[in-house]
């Protein structure tokens, strides 16, 4: 052992006798930019809305809530519907997904369903909505494909650009998410509780409803409350699939800044639609505080 | 099974499959299809004529594709710098330093994915618009670090919790001071997960919408923009090739992301 050597693990020891209280401020400057950049641009100008919001000049009020659900009150009705029929189907599409590709038999089928599923995920929203413009209009492909395999005429062909344009853009682009979250989980399960079950004859819904779901509904719910709060503030797909009342209040939020720069309203929208956040995060917080309790 | 059970089940999986296709691949194709019509009007199923004259248009030095694609790389490139700088200390602290309150701290990364952006974006703009930074690259490049910062902290910490730490204090053992542990042992282990982290922060802001149309407005003109005031304009020609312009770095992320984002640090995401 050289003296060099000696003298760094003499070092180490006295570095370890100070190290607490020095490196939980070291730890603390690491960190500290990266907060602030989150606290300046993101948690400040939250605050701002919410005081923004609520005041009149400089006195409390709450006649921009009363105002934006006079005029928005039906559009904030429609955004809960669309969005929670959107997560309802996401829902579903990726557990059909991710069971198929945890407990399909087929290895080609499992092989391309895995290759397919996941093109929609880094698509963002914004080209989601051109590529769904052209696809559900009048003239587009879905229409097309109908009238080809026969099953409507082609004088039913419609445009879907209307509510069932902005659930149909949010599932395509958001499943695929939640997809490769629920597969992920479902991948990293105890094989052989699966094995016993199917060995026992369980067929293989009942594998799923009774042994695989209850263990990745977490995941699951991770997934789903991400999505729901994602598609509550989209702007650009229902800017371009349904721009016309009864919209999302995304588009009424742009709509009040945009045509009179009324930033009150605006802000009491914005507000609306966290709390709408709001309670979709609390689903999941007692899902996580049973979990805990349980655990 | 029964015989008839034994030939349906194939061509049910086949017909199921290849709808399932459909749904994926149909509205890609329907775009790629306006990305290439010349003329097209209903009930035609198909272009009446192709051809590149929208092409030439979007490249043409009149159009703004160029112009805006560039502004696009641009801020990407910035915001992944600022991103990084900021989240690969933050992540260090956060997979391997003691720190007090270090779930509260992880939770608070979280929120700009798990609150609505719309309100930080319209107050973010007023507030912009007072110091002088709305409508400059520097505003939209903060916009989108503020955002593009949780993904980038939440990987690089995984990325440097996946680390195994007996590898760092052989180095330390050896007299390496802590800097050149970090530099030269730490860091390099680490380099697959940030770089994976730094994509995914480029990509979202080269895809960003509506912080820069709140903030970007009217200087700074992203591709995602021009897509959209295309297509708002009913260009369905322009607005597709500028979307396929989009799609080209996303689906080409899709393709290899696994190669960089591997098992071991995304087990540790969240940890």
């Amino acid at each position: 052992m050289t003296d060099s050597t000696v003298a760094a693990i003499a070092e180490d020891a006295i570095a370890a006798e100070r190290a607490p209280r020095e490196r939980r401020w070291i730890a603390v400057a690491l960190v500290a930019p990266a907060l602030l950049v989150v606290g300046l641009f993101f948690v400040l100008p939250l605050v701002l809305s919410a005081v923004s919001a609520f005041t009149a000049g400089s006195a409390f009020t709450t006649a921009h809530f009363a105002k934006a659900l006079d005029l928005y009150g039906r559009d904030l009705a429609f955004t809960v519907a669309i969005v929670m029929l959107s997560t309802m189907l996401i829902a579903v599409a990726a557990i059909a997904i991710a069971a198929y590709l945890t407990l399909g038999e087929h290895p080609r089928a499992v092989a391309i369903l895995r290759w397919l599923y996941r093109w929609p995920l880094f698509i963002p929203f914004v080209v989601t909505g051109q590529v769904m413009r052209t696809f559900l209009a009048k003239n587009g492909m879905l229409n097309h494909a109908l009238i080809g395999s026969g099953l409507i005429e082609p004088i039913s062909a419609q445009s879907m650009l209307d509510w069932r344009g902005i659930v149909v853009a949010f599932v395509w682009k958001q499943a695929p998410f939640v997809t490769l979250l629920l597969a992920g989980a479902m991948a990293a399960l105890e094989r052989q509780h699966i094995e016993a079950a199917q060995n026992l004859g369980a067929p293989r819904w009942r594998v799923l409803v009774d042994i695989v779901l209850p263990q990745v509904k977490g995941t699951l719910l991770v997934g789903l409350v991400l999505s729901f709060v994602a598609m509550l503030s989209v702007l650009s797909v229902p800017l371009m699939i349904n721009p016309n009342s009864p919209t999302m209040i995304t588009v009424d939020v742009a709509y009040r800044i945009n045509t009179f720069a009324d930033y009150a309203v605006a802000n009491a929208l914005c507000l609306l639609s966290l709390v709408l956040a709001a309670i979709g995060a609390a689903f999941y917080l007692r899902h996580a505080v049973q979990q805990n309790t349980r655990s | 099974m029964t015989l008839a059970g034994r030939f349906a089940t194939p061509l049910v999986r086949a017909l199921l499959i290849a709808l399932f296709a459909f749904a994926i691949f149909g509205p890609l194709a329907n775009l790629v299809l306006w990305a290439f019509a010349e003329k097209w009007y209903f009930p035609s199923k198909l272009p009446l004529e192709y051809g590149f004259t929208f092409w030439q248009r979007v490249f043409s030095p009149r159009g703004n594709a160029l112009a805006s694609l560039g502004t696009s790389v641009w801020i990407a490139l910035l915001t992944v710098a600022v991103s990084l700088a900021v989240a690969i200390p933050a992540g260090y602290a956060l997979a391997r330093l003691k720190l007090r309150w270090r779930g509260l701290i992880l939770l608070a990364f979280l929120l700009p994915q798990a609150v609505p952006n719309l309100p930080v974006y319209v107050n973010i703009a007023q507030v912009f618009y007072r110091i002088g930074l709305a409508g400059t690259i520097t505003g939209v490049v903060l916009v989108h670090a503020s955002h593009g910062l949780v993904l980038a902290v939440w990987i690089a910490s995984a990325a440097f919790a996946s680390i195994d730490d007996s590898l760092e204090e052989a180095a330390r053992n050896m007299g390496a001071s802590a800097w050149t542990c970090f530099r030269t042992v730490t860091l390099p282990l680490a380099a697959p997960g940030l770089m994976a982290s730094a994509i995914f922060v480029f990509l979202e802001s080269l895809d960003e919408f509506t912080g820069t149309y709140f903030v970007g407005v009217p200087d700074v003109m992203t591709l995602p923009l021009l897509m959209f005031n295309a297509s708002m304009g009913g260009n369905y020609q322009i607005a597709s090739i500028t979307a396929l312009l989009l799609l080209v770095p996303s689906i080409a992320f899709m393709l290899v992301v696994e190669r960089f984002l591997k098992a071991d640090v995304l087990a540790m995401v969240g940890r």
